[in-house]
């Protein structure tokens, strides 16, 4: 029952994609179910998130909080660690970014947007890396205990969002509004400056620190020596350990950085878009990294170029629910599941129909095996 | 807290207890057999959803619970193809399933009963109805699991070789027994286990089903299962006491408690997850996992 052994070129792209039809072809048979028409649903998808240049840029600024969480997930992979704490982590990353820009109003955008960034880095990193010791030195599962980080950062943020930071006056368990000069440069506005006028969305400038922080993460697995380490620790643990690598060190470490990328959620939400921190300002984008970051086989370009899918998904999905209501933005969360369940879970299992079929073209006349 | 006030909050912990008890026996029943489930959650709400779906359609409450064990069967059997014949990796499977019950009910809710995601609100037979005690036939099944399992899991063959799937697989199908019918057979306990839950959130406590009502219960399931160190009886204790945790949240909203002042309900709503964390990390006690949980058996040739 071993997985079949393929070709590079046909492992890289052939069973991705295989996995991302069926995720599709049974998502179609669901709009099905619910009696709507899926090539129907499929053109206003594509047209709702490519066919004008509002949609592409919601469709940009929707992969910039997936290349984020894609990247922490995909990072944290490689060293053997699954992380599914990035909702957590990102929550708490925008509680570093508020705490800065509500108790720094005065200074200017250069200063204050920089130094808010850095801050919902080091709470993300922060909360990322209580699992990853806690793992590390005390033999808990990561899983376990980023799954209950999960929940104790929502319990946590609306504890405080609640009773500490709610802006007086306010019934809404939201911060005030953070200063203007808070407020990530938008790409509608840069663009207007030079005289191009484009309609105006949330795009902004998070999207190339987003396409920054993929550069950053292919170098530093693949070009530096912790990346080395972490690929080490990935590829087999005690060899790690047996070759003198302090793997506690490379946990915390590697748990520290996928945080930091995770907190990259809030800054394109909570700097970005927002202005301000609120209540569940994450909406389930972290857990969406674990699907970008399982299609993309933890590469940052597979990463990038899911998070696109993905984001054409959510845009394309607002405009979907918004054409046929029986297709609720729900849909695109059955899209996800099916697409984490086939790119994930049933990995392996268009291996053997695709070697079969490959297999083919030295032989004659078998018919194709692969069902869907 | 006057004397009825007591008696009232261990009745709503008891009652809120009981879907944590199924859902934590599913994943104990899973995870004993060498399978990894974070798919509780997604496995209670598909129940939740069908169930009550089942139950405005037919007008009968045994007819819903049948919907709720078969749709949360089915994901369980997903899950152990998933985990079992393609060896693929348990967490992501579980994760999977929460993901497609989260999307599917809502989605197909909203798509039947054109009420948000609603089902239209269940009345008489179409509900379960207290018996004996207060307590509706689910919480009674609830507590025979528990009881049950403690037998089956120590007391019988069955039970000796599904502890023996999750601790040494090798050893078991040494001794000719196979590994992957004791774990489809942990897997199929788990879903219907599950799927009780379910039913019960959405049958019996609430009168049909709310979009995402199982509101994260699946994951505090889990963490009683830690907590209880994967054991059935420890299982029974640690649900109360969460399930009781939750009663006092909801009591305790807005009320000052004399010599203690205001406490916060988020603080008592994240006890449970602390608590597992302090103890999945050793600082108190100590909880280890069955050892071969979470890794694929592949049989030699």
């Amino acid at each position: 029952m071993r997985a079949a052994k393929l070709p590079v070129w046909a492992d890289l792209t052939l069973v991705p994609l295989a996995n991302v039809v069926a995720a599709f072809f049974v998502s179609g048979l669901v709009v099905l179910a619910i009696g709507e028409n899926p090539f129907n649903a499929m053109r206003v998808l594509i047209s709702g998130s490519l066919g004008s240049l509002e949609g592409i840029s919601f469709t940009l600024y929707y992969a910039t909080n997936f290349i984020f969480t894609g990247l922490s997930v995909a990072l944290a992979y490689r060293a053997g660690l699954f992380n599914i704490g990035a909702e957590g982590q990102a929550y708490l990353a925008g509680l570093g970014a508020a705490l800065v820009c509500l108790s720094l109003p005065g200074l200017p955008a250069i200063i204050l947007l920089p130094l808010a960034i850095v801050a919902a880095g080091v709470f993300g990193a922060i909360w990322a890396m209580i699992p990853g010791w806690l793992q590390a030195k005390r033999g808990s599962h990561i899983v376990i205990t980023t799954i209950m980080f999960n929940w104790i950062a929502t319990s946590l943020m609306a504890w405080l969002l609640v009773n500490s930071m709610r802006a007086p006056g306010s019934m809404q368990p939201e911060t005030k509004s953070f200063p203007p000069a808070a407020l990530m440069p938008k790409f509608d506005g840069i663009l207007s400056l030079f005289g191009i006028a484009v309609p105006s969305s949330p795009l902004n400038v998070s999207f190339l620190l987003a396409l920054i922080a993929a550069a950053f993460v292919w170098l530093l697995v693949w070009r530096t020596r912790l990346g080395y380490e972490i690929r080490t620790l990935g590829a087999n643990a005690s060899a790690a350990d047996y070759a003198g690598i302090g793997t506690t060190r490379v946990i915390v470490i590697t748990m520290g950085l996928s945080g930091m990328l995770a907190g990259g959620l809030a800054v394109n939400e909570v700097l970005g878009v927002q202005n301000r921190l609120l209540l569940e300002f994450t909406s389930g984008y972290g857990f969406v990294g674990i699907a970008v970051a399982l299609m993309g086989r933890a590469h940052p370009v597979g990463v990038v170029l899911a998070s696109l899918l993905f984001g054409m998904l959510y845009q394309g999905g607002a405009e979907l629910a918004f054409d046929q209501p029986r297709i609720t933005r729900d849909m695109i969360v059955v899209i996800q599941g099916l697409v984490v369940l086939f790119a994930g879970a049933l990995e392996g299992m268009f291996r053997t129909p695709i070697a079969a079929v490959l297999g083919l073209f030295r032989r004659t006349d078998e018919p194709d095996s692969r069902s869907a | 807290m006057e004397l009825d006030a007591i008696v009232i909050v261990l009745g709503s912990g008891v009652r809120l207890a009981a879907p944590l008890l199924c859902a934590c026996l599913a994943g104990l029943w899973s995870e004993r057999s060498g399978i990894v489930d974070i798919g509780l959650e997604g496995k209670m709400l598909a129940a939740a959803f069908a169930g009550a779906a089942a139950a405005s359609v037919t007008g009968s409450a045994i007819m819903g619970l049948l919907a709720g064990l078969s749709a949360s069967l089915a994901l369980g059997l997903l899950h152990g193809y998933a985990a079992i014949d393609r060896h693929g990796n348990q967490i992501v499977s579980g994760m999977a399933i929460n993901m497609i019950a989260a999307g599917l009910t809502a989605l197909v809710g909203a798509a039947w009963f054109g009420q948000g995601g609603r089902t239209p609100s269940l009345e008489g037979d179409a509900r379960f109805n207290p018996v004996l005690f207060g307590m509706d036939p689910l919480t009674i099944i609830t507590i025979l699991c528990a009881s049950l399992t403690w037998l089956f899991l120590y007391k019988s063959r069955f039970g000796l070789r599904l502890r023996a799937a999750g601790e040494n697989p090798a050893a078991l199908e040494t001794a000719g027994v196979s590994v992957r019918r004791i774990r489809y057979a942990g897997v199929a306990i788990c879903g219907l286990l599950c799927g009780l839950g379910g039913v019960y959130l959405s049958v019996s406590q609430a009168a049909g089903f709310l979009p995402q009502m199982t509101a994260g219960k699946g994951f505090i399931a889990l963490a009683a299962l830690v907590f209880a160190k994967w054991k059935p009886i420890p299982a029974l204790f640690t649900c109360f006491l969460f399930g009781l945790l939750d009663a006092v949240a909801i009591r305790m909203q807005g009320l000052s408690v004399p010599g203690l002042g205001f406490v916060p309900v988020q603080a008592i709503q994240a006890l449970p997850y602390v608590m597992t964390v302090i103890l999945l990390a050793g600082f108190v006690g100590r909880a280890i996992p069955p050892r071969a949980s979470g890794i694929p058996y592949v049989k030699e040739n």
